[in-house]
């Protein structure tokens, strides 16, 4: 293996504090304006459509049409935009904000939860099945969505789950990366000798697990619960078939009700809510990464060094 | 018990349960169905409504207003085709079905060949023939047997830029000839400008069919006929081929965003669209004020008037729901009764005989068409909807492949004939697949 | 791994260790149990309706295999699998290139801004596909859209990206956009962990950037290529969120059956034909474990 965790921490730390790449490496690096002009480039590229999005979203429905797509039109309407989405048919996309956060914090946390267990068993354990285990779960990732659309939709419906809650938030409890990912983090993560002296201790497994080796997985937790997150606060597909109530909707479905109002015969052309939901559905998102990057890259670091 | 035990039940437990379910959901579908609304006796009651359109929202308000005790729960399950996605899952999961549903003409057959839709002709539908025009009534309508009430109507008519026409000279069509030339003359005034759009569309493509004399389909039980090569569908293939080939049709899907701004700014000169298409113009196409007008729809024959039926949708009662009765009062209500005046204060246009032969009605000015009173232009096309037309059991199916056949001649050198070929292959062999015998 | 000699084990654990080989179930065990309801049970339907055959007139017959066999002489069928075939040997490693380049520009320590450059590039993942969808829908636009724009104001014509010719590569810049700066994040994070002492060698030895590029920090991030390729590799074969929500604005360019997980969506929910639909459903699940499982023996076999 490559890491060697004396080599480690030197560099971990010098990555967030130096902003000037020194103490990194040997030598001082100078700083190459080509690179930064080219690497700009794929800034511009990252960032154009998000650009657009925030511009567009200070538009009214008819400036949208009559003016230039990448600058302001003459009516700044972004405040009354978002009012106009907040209270639309009676503030239906609070309700929907509302879901999705039920979505997320039941689908994420609960799926987190079972993968940081899951992961530390395969992790950390022998048991019989092991292999299986592994072996159907990834293959499980290769399974289309489409082929388990239909039959759970059934299954549900025979349940009475379906346009429920529920019916989105079990299939979002099992997220096979994160299983992978907590796996690998605590297998690198968590050593032997750590549980070892635990057990020879007499503390149980649950113990050991709570009192040690959660606080050590830390950092893959957040990655994974992170990783969860967007993957649920952006789910379409799933919703899509489960639900038919717009009472349950997520933000996503939605969205796309609004945009398929317009095509309807008495019905309103509505796309700058459109424009304006999706800034507000984009916010909350970016503001959580932003805030806890400090923990998924380390998480990530960790978890993907392991083939 | 110690833990090796206790594992090993969970693992059991987890095997049994996996079983039980695979079981159950192979069980589903045979069952008995049952509605989703919870219902009491009589003197009241609650229904469950899917429908899309805002106004049925308002006349659910009327009805338990006027019928103190009951309870209308109005559900936006999805646009047209969406819906009707959910209702067939509904239908086939056995559970969660609406005890009435809002269907377009063209996808009543498909619903109601399948046993889905209740035949409320017992409940006292069977009289309301003479209550609706012939065109809606034919569709929900079908030897002796009613499968719904209509909710509107939409008569084809010509809705134009008359700005757009005046400022260019050119005059308002009356033939489908002259309508050619219109184009003609619009595009070489300002190539900006194409006389209609159109990037595949199967409603507005089979109902331009039925004006043009075309009779395509035919249904007579479980045999089923598709055929393309009917003169009248013939000559509207070769007049939207013409109009293709010289690049007079804009490239734009209906409702789109380009759509409404093309409506708006002059690229878009003419709509021959249903009735409907009134209320929105004046919704959706702010810009467009005054500048608009409605004319009977191009004829292939001077001095006609032929027009046909375009979208426009009927409310069923479902055949799983619990208490019939009680959506059939609330369908007369909504369709024949105190619905109507708020359907057409929403912008719908009527299917009854009785607003469309009102003074007041046909005589009423409306402001975003300059005070004209379109209203009399759309009752008249009401009226010159020729019987016969029929739509085959899977139409949704039908139009959802549309864009697949027909639609590439919008987008490749195929033509519109050809696509219609191809469109009756695809058709022919799914409903041999389905069990159906194709002519 | 381990820097302290453990004392004789066999002995010590000889007892505990009969336990311990079933607490890990304990561990994994709620995970299989949803597993098993969420993705085993539906599987195992799954393939008991492609074994079958519903009509609308005529009711549900035992198929055997002819729906496999239809699916093998199926055009539509084998064109929605060419098609993302095509997709993934175009879409994912001009994604992965870029991500690592931009993961390697990130890490040479020669940027200015590096924070700033590795938080914007990652954004677009934070972007709801439907939304990303809808925005690029809306600037494709030609007549309205950006590409509209810059028609009006350059004087020239772009090419339609929705038009039949040039709509996959219109898809495959959605999901590159998506997903470059995810990939770009597992790539730096790797790189990261490179070990100093090896570019202190390196530079002792007068290496200069790019053989170090070379010979040390893309053989040491193999493994996360090959896990982002397998990922990419399946997230292809199962596209279907971008063209469903881009098909209402290009209805002819993308048709019913423009990829596999599409045809099978349009099948169950346009056609109602349960049966087949999960029958390709069953073929692609197959074909794209196949593949991933192909990506991943080559990938580990040049580690050795």
């Amino acid at each position: 293996m490559l890491i060697t965790t004396p080599a480690r921490t030197p560099r971990t730390r010098s990555a967030t504090t130096s902003r000037s790449g020194r103490g990194a490496r040997t030598g001082a690096r100078r700083r190459s304006p080509l690179l930064t002009g080219a690497m700009c480039l794929a800034l511009v590229y990252s960032l154009l459509p998000l650009v657009w999005l925030l511009v567009n979203a200070t538009k009214t429905q008819a400036g949208l049409f009559s003016s230039f797509g990448l600058w302001f039109s003459d009516d700044f309407a972004l405040f009354r935009n978002i009012a106009t989405t907040l209270t639309y048919d009676d503030g239906i996309f609070l309700r929907w904000f509302g879901n999705t956060l039920l979505y997320v914090v039941a689908g994420a946390g609960g799926a987190t939860a079972l993968a940081v267990l899951g992961g530390y068993g395969l992790a950390k354990f022998d048991f019989p099945g092991k292999r299986g285990v592994f072996a159907v779960v990834i293959g499980a990732v290769a399974v289309p969505g489409t082929a388990l659309a239909v039959p759970t939709f059934l299954m549900f419906s025979q349940l009475g789950l379906t346009n429920t809650p529920w019916s989105v938030i079990i299939p979002s409890l099992i997220s096979p990366f994160g299983l992978y990912l907590m796996w690998t983090f605590a297998a690198e993560a968590v050593s032997g000798e750590l549980l070892e002296a635990a057990r020879v201790d007499g503390a149980s497994e649950a113990r050991t697990f709570t009192q040690i080796c959660l606080p050590i997985l830390g950092p893959g937790i957040v990655t994974v619960l992170l990783f969860t997150m967007v993957a649920t606060w952006n789910n379409y597909f799933l919703p899509l078939i489960m639900l038919k109530d717009p009472d349950w909707y997520p933000l996503t479905l939605g969205l796309k009700a609004w945009t398929a109002q317009a095509a309807t015969a008495g019905g309103e052309a509505i796309f700058h809510l459109v424009i304006t939901g999706s800034v507000l559905t984009i916010v909350p998102l970016v503001v959580a990464f932003l805030f806890l990057q400090r923990y998924w890259q380390s998480g990530l670091a960790a978890g993907s060094v392991k083939e | 018990m110690s833990s090796t035990s206790r594992r090993a039940l969970l693992r059991g437990t987890a095997a049994i349960g996996v079983l039980a379910l695979t079981l159950a959901a192979c069980s589903s579908g045979g069952d008995e169905p049952s509605a989703d609304a919870s219902q009491t006796a009589e003197g009241g009651g609650s229904l469950t409504v899917w429908a899309w359109d805002p106004t049925v929202e308002t006349i659910a308000d009327a009805y338990e207003q006027a019928n103190p005790g009951t309870s209308i729960e109005v559900v936006n399950a999805g646009t047209g085709n969406d819906q009707y996605t959910a209702l067939q899952n509904a239908i086939v999961a056995g559970a969660g079905v609406p005890d009435l549903a809002q269907i377009e003409y063209y996808a009543i057959p498909q619903f109601s060949i399948a046993g889905s839709l209740a035949n409320i002709s017992g409940l006292g539908a069977g009289d309301l023939e003479s209550v609706y025009t012939p065109g809606p009534w034919d569709a929900v309508e079908d030897g002796g047997a009613v499968y719904g009430l209509p909710l509107d109507s939409g008569p084809m008519a010509l809705f134009y830029n008359a700005t757009l026409f005046e400022q260019h000279g050119v005059p308002v069509p009356a033939t489908w000839e002259q309508y050619l030339e219109a184009a003609r003359a619009l595009k070489a005034a300002d190539p900006s400008i194409s006389i209609t759009n159109d990037a595949g569309d199967a409603g507005l493509t089979t109902s331009l069919i039925w004006q043009a004399g075309g009779r395509p389909f035919s249904v007579d039980g479980t045999t089923v006929g598709v055929d393309f090569s009917d003169e009248g569908t013939q000559r509207f293939a070769t007049l939207w081929q013409t109009l293709l080939g010289e690049d007079l049709i804009a490239p734009i899907g209906s409702w789109s965003d380009e759509w409404y701004s093309g409506l708006g700014n002059g690229t878009i000169a003419t709509l021959v669209f249903g009735a409907w298409m009134g209320g929105n113009l004046a919704s959706g196409v702010p810009d467009g004020v005054g500048d608009w007008r409605v004319a009977p729809m191009p004829q292939w024959n001077e001095g006609e008037h032929v027009s046909a039926e375009h979208g426009g949708s009927a409310m069923s009662v479902m055949e799983a729901s619990q208490d019939k009765e009680l959506a059939f009062s609330f369908l007369q209500f909504a369709s024949a009764g105190g619905g109507v005046p708020l359907r057409i204060e929403g912008g719908g246009f009527p299917a009854t005989t009785a607003e469309l032969g009102s003074v007041d009605f046909l005589t009423v000015p409306n402001d975003y068409f300059g005070d004209q009173q379109i209203n009399t232009v759309l009752a008249e096309a009401a009226a010159a909807v020729p019987s016969g037309w029929q739509y085959i059991p899977f139409q949704v199916y039908a139009n959802s492949i549309f864009n697949d056949t027909v639609g590439q001649a919008f987008v490749t050198d195929t033509t519109v004939s050809e696509g219609l070929t191809a469109w009756q292959d695809a058709l022919v062999t799914y409903g041999e697949d389905q069990g159906f015998t194709m002519r | 791994m381990s820097h302290t000699t453990a004392p004789v084990r066999p002995a010590a654990t000889a007892r505990p260790r009969r336990r311990r080989r079933w607490v890990g179930w304990g561990f994994v065990g709620p995970f299989m149990v949803v597993f098993a309801l969420v993705f085993l049970a539906p599987i195992a339907y799954s393939i008991r309706l492609s074994l079958f055959r519903t009509q609308l007139v005529g009711g549900t017959v035992f198929a055997g295999l002819d729906n496999y066999a239809r699916a093998f002489g199926d055009p539509q069928f084998w064109s929605a699998t060419g098609r993302v075939a095509l997709f993934l040997a175009v879409q994912v490693p001009i994604m992965l290139g870029i991500a690592l380049l931009v993961a390697l520009a990130i890490d040479s320590g020669r940027l200015h801004g590096r924070s700033f450059f590795r938080i914007s590039i990652f954004l677009p993942y934070a972007v709801p596909a439907v939304v990303a969808t809808l925005m690029w829908g809306f600037m494709y636009g030609t007549r309205f859209g950006l590409v509209g724009n810059i028609n009006e104001i350059l004087g020239i014509t772009l090419p339609d990206p929705l038009s039949p010719d040039l709509v996959l590569l219109a898809i495959g810049n959605i999901v590159t956009w998506q997903f470059v700066g995810y990939n770009m994040l597992i790539f730096y994070a790797a790189l990261r962990t490179v070990p100093a002492s090896l570019y202190e060698a390196a530079e002792i030895d007068g290496a200069g950037q790019w053989r170090i590029v070379a010979a040390i920090k893309i053989p040491a991030i193999r493994g996360a290529l090959v896990v982002a390729t397998i990922f990419s590799v399946i997230g292809s074969f199962q596209l279907f969120n971008e063209p469903s929500i881009l098909q209402p604005l290009a209805p002819n360019a993308i048709t019913t059956y423009f990829t596999p997980n599409l045809y099978a969506y349009s099948l169950s929910f346009a056609g109602q034909q349960y049966n087949y639909a999960a029958t390709v459903a069953i073929i692609m699940g197959l074909l794209t474990m196949l593949v991933a499982y192909v990506v991943q023996l080559r990938g580990m076999r040049k580690e050795a």
